[in-house]
């Protein structure tokens, strides 16, 4: 499990409260219960996940089971900027790979993991559907196809002066 | 509705939305407001049109003329030229590579011409967000005709009659599955769809639900009514947002034309649909891991049976179909089950849709009938290879598939011939291949997704491919034996024939392909240590040959590690120990004087 420690306020632990009573705390939920406590924080904790099986009645290891199965789900906190590379088919041939290399050498972190600023995660996904532009890499919701490695560069110049 | 004398069809697919085709599409409303045309002109978003690779697409019609590559500031020549002086802007047309020429419309393009769309007729066609438009487009008139017309087993029937054989990537019968699903007894029977589209590098699934949501929706409504379920759920994936959107209004519509919910048309039918949404999951592809997932479980498969149709959903008969299946029937019930079955092959009816990409001219979504060969589909449907390259192998079926080489380009393709050339459909993913892929690295790609997307449940899967993947590994660093590639092919088998699920049953597919179809290749990387597409980095090392180089400096300007070293007009040399075999001094070399040896 993760090495971060935190603890909820109580707001935080009411709002989780309100997301498994919208889904009637029923067990055959917990998916959509899950997909739902994660809009709101960002990920999925042992703490947040503690709260969630309290709340639906079942046991703390089949919602870690369930977190951990699914690649949609993380107990680590993403980037404010989360960077995601394509890496289906199309991506790879078409040399997503050397695009993300790139982006672990140029911000040191390796995939899955988030720049000791906070401010960007790398993180690999299989197939956005825009193969057209292969290979594509998504920052938050913004896509940008056809990215060389030279490109890699001026991608994150954009983010240079946002926080 | 209505009457427009030109509409003016914005593509919003995902492909060209990331190209801004939404800001294209204000732009064209706000010109069209600006010349006072609104009554003439109608601008609508459209799903995709397929051809991805010159997107954003515009399509005006009745003309057919067909724009690429068009820019959100390209607005005011279209509305100014097109709408108003009745000519087509010239530079937006599409250039044939080949003649040189400008195509004005679709129909005379390559890449439309030997397509047939059933499964994708609306996309590229019809507002997705407006059911009127689907009605209009003799939408679920099919679901009357049998609510009104037809009894359960004779809608049945006419599906078995159609060959339509299941396009999630198995191929059983459709019909066949419906039936089986009729004759269970069940207090509470489900329709699932299957829009766990996971294959990487196919995005059919996707398209037709954000193209055309509503087929799908009626297409469920039949199927309930067949074996007798009022009850449906659509399974998609959370990472499709615009397809998730585009359902819901599709839901929320249905419902209130009376087409979805109590007593539909006044037959006495109920039926209703919700949506269930998974997490990224390949395995739930897979009907009975997509069922536990619907359940909240992990997305883990049993064994088969008790099949679906016998316990499924909550333990009740529960009958899963993907969605392009589902976007084939009504057009079989509007045009009858017999001019359905007349395109296609013996044992394989009606089209598939494939998504072409990789080194090939032109990426894109298409739809042709069963039975065409991979030549037309690459060179007269795709335009060949990119940058003039030869070709090498198309993979087919993703990770469960395996790879199709020159000696298959004139194989009809269907079910039955892909499985007997050593690949199978899958959901229709067709990605080109070129001289510059190695098949050893393209193998273990596909063994790097399973081993990620291995459940774990069953050893042979979780451990065997883990394996496989580590002997793969072994042999692209330069570290395998020849003995080793026996050891590959006996592995291979063992996970093939004890896998529980289909995943791991065909996780070994891509290594036996293509050791089956490179032999050579596998070959060159044990024998003699060398990757002969110059890919697998322990293999290669990039060196300057010195008679070529000028000493521009471009090479060591855009290294990233600073490994190239060289004065101005001198020839410059690479430091193999700190060189990291990006490949940037050969892409940037104008003087062909970086090699890969």
């Amino acid at each position: 499990m993760t090495s971060i420690k935190l603890k909820l306020k109580d707001s935080e632990v009411q709002k989780l409260k309100e997301i498994c009573k919208s889904f009637n705390n029923e067990h055959g939920e917990l998916i959509n219960v899950l997909h739902g406590a994660q809009e709101y924080f960002g990920y999925l904790p042992a703490e947040v996940q503690e709260v969630v099986a309290e709340e639906m009645n079942i046991p703390v290891a089949k919602v870690y089971g369930v977190v951990t199965f699914y690649s949609f789900f993380t107990m680590l906190p993403r980037g404010r900027f989360p960077i995601s590379i394509c890496t289906g088919t199309a991506c790879y041939v078409r040399g997503a790979d050397k695009v993300l290399d790139e982006f672990k050498r140029i911000l040191k972190v390796p995939v899955g993991e988030t720049t000791s600023d906070g401010k960007f995660s790398i993180t690999c996904l299989r197939c956005v559907g825009a193969c057209g532009l292969a290979p594509v890499v998504m920052v938050g919701d913004k896509t940008y196809g056809r990215v060389t490695t030279d490109g890699v560069k001026d991608i994150l110049k954009e983010y240079e002066n946002e926080d | 509705m209505a009457k427009y004398k030109m509409h003016m069809l914005v593509c919003g697919g995902t492909g060209c939305r990331a190209s801004a085709s939404d800001m294209l599409y204000e732009n064209l409303k706000k010109e069209v407001q600006d010349n006072n045309l609104e009554d003439d002109v109608q601008v609508v978003t459209t799903g995709c049109f397929g051809f991805c690779e010159k997107g954003p697409i515009v399509k005006v019609i009745p003309d057919n003329t067909f724009y690429v590559s068009v820019e959100p500031d390209d607005a005011k020549d279209i509305v100014a030229e097109h709408a108003i002086k009745g000519r087509s802007v010239k530079r937006l047309l599409y250039t044939d590579p080949a003649k040189k020429e400008q195509i004005p419309d679709s129909k005379h393009m390559g890449f439309y011409k030997k397509q047939i769309r059933i499964a994708l007729r609306n996309c590229g066609l019809i507002d997705p967000e407006n059911i009127e438009e689907y009605l209009a487009a003799d939408g679920y008139e099919a679901l009357g005709k049998v609510l009104a017309e037809m009894k359960p087993e004779e809608a049945i029937q006419e599906v078995i009659d159609s060959g339509l054989r299941g396009r999630g990537g198995g191929g059983f019968p459709t019909g066949i599955k419906w039936q089986i699903a009729s004759k269970v007894d069940g207090a509470q029977k489900y329709v699932v769809c299957n829009a766990d589209e996971g294959d990487p590098g196919a995005f059919m699934d996707r398209s037709i639900l954000e193209g055309d949501p509503h087929s799908v929706l009626e297409s469920m409504a039949i199927n309930g009514y067949c074996i007798g379920a009022t009850k449906g759920l659509i399974y998609i994936r959370a990472e499709y947002p615009l397809a998730i959107k585009r359902l819901k209004i599709a839901i929320k519509q249905a419902r209130e034309f009376g087409l979805l919910g109590k007593d539909i048309l006044g037959s006495g039918f109920d039926f209703d649909v919700e949506i269930r949404y998974g997490a990224g999951a390949f395995v739930c592809g897979e009907e009975t891991a997509l069922i536990h997932s619907m359940e909240g479980d992990r997305g883990e498969p049993t064994f088969k049976p008790p099949f679906p149709a016998q316990s499924g959903y909550l333990g009740m008969p529960t009958n899963v179909n993907n969605v392009e299946s589902y976007a084939n029937i009504p057009v079989i019930f509007n045009k009858g089950a017999k001019w359905f079955a007349s395109i296609g092959t013996e044992k394989s009816k009606g089209t598939k849709v494939f998504a072409l990409a990789g080194k090939i001219n032109n990426v894109g979504l298409i739809e042709v009938p069963m039975g065409i060969t991979l030549r037309e589909v690459i060179y007269e449907i795709g335009g060949g290879i990119k940058d003039g390259k030869k070709f090498k192998a198309v993979q087919t079926g993703g990770p469960s598939g395996g790879c199709l080489t020159e000696k298959h380009l004139d194989t009809p393709i269907d079910f039955d011939n892909l499985i007997a050339a050593g690949s199978m459909m899958g959901s229709g993913g067709m990605i080109v291949m070129d001289e510059d892929d190695c098949m050893v690295s393209v193998a273990k790609f596909y063994l790097d997704f399973t081993v990620e997307e291995s459940c774990g449940k069953c050893s042979p899967c979780r451990v065997g491919n883990k394996r496989l993947y580590e002997q793969l590994e072994l042999i692209t660093q330069g570290k395998a034996k020849k003995e080793d590639l026996d050891k590959l092919r006996n592995l291979s088998n063992v996970i093939r024939d004890t896998s529980l699920c289909g995943l791991g049953q065909t996780s070994p597919n891509p290594v036996l392909s293509t050791m089956d179809n490179f032999h050579e290749e596998y070959l060159a990387h044990v024998t003699d240590k060398q990757c002969p597409s110059g890919v697998c980095k322990d293999l290669i090392r990039y060196e300057v040959i010195a008679e070529n180089c000028v000493g521009c400096t471009a090479c060591a300007r855009n290294c990233p590690v600073n490994c190239i070293s060289g004065e101005r007009k001198q020839v410059h040399e690479i430091d193999q120990a700190l060189c990291i075999k990006c490949g940037a001094c050969l892409e940037k070399c104008k003087f062909n004087a970086i090699a890969v040896i």
